[in-house]
């Protein structure tokens, strides 16, 4: 889905990795309104809860993964001012190191482009329907929720 | 006239089943399917006990006493964990 105005918003499931480059230039191309680019990656630890992770499975609810993230994203853009938006998540199989999930945010200041890249980040956590298998030397263990998640993402409420 | 119901992740393995059809004049609500889906057997009644299932109508994250209709998905879940 080509970015082509200020208000853009790019939602992208995919099994193949994403260059960080290729996406920094989608939010910033014919883009002079907003000063400020922020981006968050986030990739697979090779260590959780004191076990050694030889690399993920990442599964999802197709279409209500979307939804989720559509949502979470016009809330963001309801609280913030904000230009263009990309989520990026990655399914299937991954090995350490991968790039799994990718949020970008631009807006004229920085204030409000890092706070919702934070607020999709933690929404997406607790709401976006994904669901993680690791595998590690004591075989495939599905990940359990974090309390500590919920807590993050429930501090926007208030 | 039925109800789709979807399961995934851990609890989809637990029940080794994908995918569920119910009849829609059987059920009002999704605490209803739940508790359906509950007296097939004793495993599924184990399962279902688990308070933190997390439910979808229509791709929505909805609550136990949200009502359903025929023609709905319904999905049942663990706690998300994606990200």
């Amino acid at each position: 889905m080509p970015l082509t105005h200020s208000t853009a918003v790019k939602i992208s499931i995919q099994n193949q990795d994403f260059n960080l480059q290729d996406e920094v230039n989608l939010l910033e191309q014919d883009n002079a309104v907003d000063g400020a680019v922020v981006t968050f990656t986030g990739r697979v630890r090779n260590k959780n809860a004191g076990l050694t992770v030889s690399g993920l499975y990442l599964e999802h609810y197709a279409g209500m993964t979307e939804k989720s993230l559509e949502k979470i994203i016009i809330q963001a853009q309801k609280r913030w001012q904000i230009g263009r938006v990309a989520v990026i998540h990655r399914i299937g199989q991954l090995v350490i190191g991968e790039q799994i999930v990718f949020v970008g945010v631009t807006s004229m200041h920085r204030q409000d482009a890092f706070a919702a890249a934070e607020f999709i980040m933690d929404y997406l956590k607790v709401q976006a329907p994904f669901w993680k298998k690791e595998l590690t030397e004591q075989g495939e263990k599905w990940l359990e929720a974090k309390q500590s998640d919920s807590k993050q993402a429930q501090q926007w409420d208030s | 006239m039925t109800i789709k119901v979807v399961f995934f992740a851990a609890l989809r393995e637990q029940l080794d089943c994908s995918e569920i059809s119910i009849a829609a004049n059987e059920v009002q609500t999704v605490a209803d399917i739940k508790t359906k889906l509950a007296h097939k057997n004793e495993h599924w009644q184990q399962v279902f006990s688990n308070g933190a299932l997390l439910s979808a109508i229509n791709h929505d994250m909805v609550t136990s006493d949200n009502r359903v209709k025929a023609d709905d998905e319904v999905a049942f879940f663990p706690p998300v964990t994606g990200g």
